[in-house]
């Protein structure tokens, strides 16, 4: 074979290589700093961006994760919730009736445990309190437990925590009805935690004396899972 | 061939290096479909079984180095072998062409064209770095939850800039089918050597009128060289 085989030059490919693939490793170390500089820089042009082409960008934007095989699909139609428990008056509402109830509207920053952020989230829904006031808890009940129609996605709240204005029970999400694939078409939006706290595919409220731990909490996260305060994270509440 | 007839084609790349190139493509193919479809939530919802296609993600994924090693464990990886060391290699011209981001006609080629070579190494660092961030985000446990954090920015962002570069490789393979024949059949006509790899011509086929250096089985003479394990 000809000189080919001794190649001439600078070897420029290995170091471009290694260089690379160094960067990109130690990404791994660096990167949750990275990615909280990138969401505050991106993030407020991507909520103005006309183009829709930053939500593109793999920062500001929800990633999204289910507990089983399938993404559940409920239609509304088809939706119902259960509220039962400790109560004097348990009752079920449908996907209608839960729209003509009074109305709260909620623009937060979401943040989800695993770090990505999304700026400025618009919710539209009906507060916990008011719904679990009409099913007229007893005096015993300390602790409010959620069901997702998803068939394995828990998740519970103090009957404090639950009763705060900025705990709803969301059907908008950006103006439009919830997708699916975020939760809908109804979920639970817990404003100051971390996402993990917000059920998706919500079908049933249980109000009880004492709460079994939620699917994440089995799998070792908080259960009081304050943005900032808890997880071993410090993010900006949102 | 009779001796003394041009040569019409000449031999680009061997079978391992074919075989490695369609084994890759089919891997990173699948996931870059999977991996959309995880990402989307959108696609999500059109194609549902999360689960399923979570799991065609990760062995793909985990499969990605085993062509490679193959390709380069045995004596079959010998040209690959040469030809990473030809990737590596940046000539006078090379810069040269780089200087004018590929419009000066004058400089003189080999193998490959240095765009051809900086795409090598940066595909081959951002596939270790895609393994080894995915790996972090499949197998969490043991790690902090800032290196998922971290792990997580980096397979999405080097996803991104992958796709871009699989983007622009495709295109210009598909601008020039002489080029791209010679990843499908392993031969390229000796009119496209001549005259876009000049310096890999003249030294695979020296003389214009010899006949056609001898494709597959037995694609060149052995020569032990201490450079091409490098």
């Amino acid at each position: 074979m000809s000189r080919l085989d001794v190649p001439e030059g600078a070897p420029v490919g290995r170091r471009v290589f290694l260089g690379l693939a160094a960067f990109g490793l130690s990404g791994i170390v660096w990167g949750s700093k990275a990615a909280g500089l990138m969401e505050r820089l991106l993030g407020p042009l991507a909520v103005k961006d006309g183009t829709g082409l930053l939500g593109l960008l793999p920062t500001g934007r929800f990633r999204i994760y289910s507990v089983v095989g399938s993404l559940p699909n409920r239609a509304p139609a088809a939706w119902r919730l259960d509220v039962d428990g400790r109560v004097g008056a348990p009752y079920a509402i449908g996907y209608d009736e839960l729209l003509a109830l009074p109305a709260v509207e909620l623009t937060k920053d979401f943040q989800c445990v695993t770090g990505w952020r999304v700026p400025r989230v618009r919710w539209k829904g009906v507060r916990l309190a008011d719904l679990i006031d009409r099913a007229a808890p007893d005096g015993g009940v300390t602790a409010v437990g959620f069901e997702s129609f998803d068939g394995a996605y828990t998740e519970t709240l103090t009957l404090e925590q639950a009763r705060r204005n900025d705990v709803i029970v969301a059907y908008e999400l950006d103006g439009k009805p919830i997708s699916s694939a975020h939760g809908g078409p109804v979920r639970l939006y817990v404003a100051p935690m971390y996402g993990y706290k917000s059920l998706k595919w919500l079908q049933r409220i249980t109000l009880v004396a004492t709460a079994e731990p939620g699917y994440w909490e089995r799998q070792g996260y908080d259960t009081d899972a304050w943005i900032g305060r808890s997880n071993g994270r410090g993010d900006e509440p949102a | 061939m009779a001796p003394g007839q041009q040569p019409r084609d000449v031999a680009r790349f061997d079978r391992t290096e074919r075989w490695l190139h369609w084994a890759n493509a089919t891997l990173v193919g699948v996931l870059v479909t999977t991996g959309a479809i995880l990402y989307w939530g959108e696609l999500s919802s059109i194609f549902g079984r999360r689960a399923l296609f979570k799991e065609i993600h990760v062995i793909a994924g985990l499969a990605l180095p085993i062509p490679f090693l193959l390709a380069l464990a045995g004596r079959w990886g010998r040209a690959l072998r040469r030809d990473l060391g030809v990737l590596n290699r940046f000539s006078a011209d090379d810069f040269a062409w780089l200087r004018s981001r590929g419009r000066d006609r004058s400089v003189r080629l080999g193998k490959f064209n240095p765009g051809q070579k900086l795409n090598s190494a940066f595909v081959g660092a951002a596939l270790v770095t895609m393994l080894a961030t995915g790996t972090v985000l499949r197998f969490f446990g043991p790690f902090p939850l800032a290196w998922r954090t971290g792990a997580t920015f980096v397979h999405d962002w080097t996803a991104l800039a992958l796709g871009l570069a699989i983007t622009g490789h495709v295109w210009l393979a598909v601008a020039d089918p002489d080029a791209l024949r010679g990843m499908v059949s392993g031969v390229v006509p000796a009119r496209w050597a001549k005259e876009k790899r000049p310096r890999w011509y003249e030294a695979v086929a020296p003389d214009d009128r010899a006949p056609e250096p001898e494709p597959e089985p037995e694609p060149e003479p052995e020569e032990l060289s201490p450079a091409a394990g490098s």
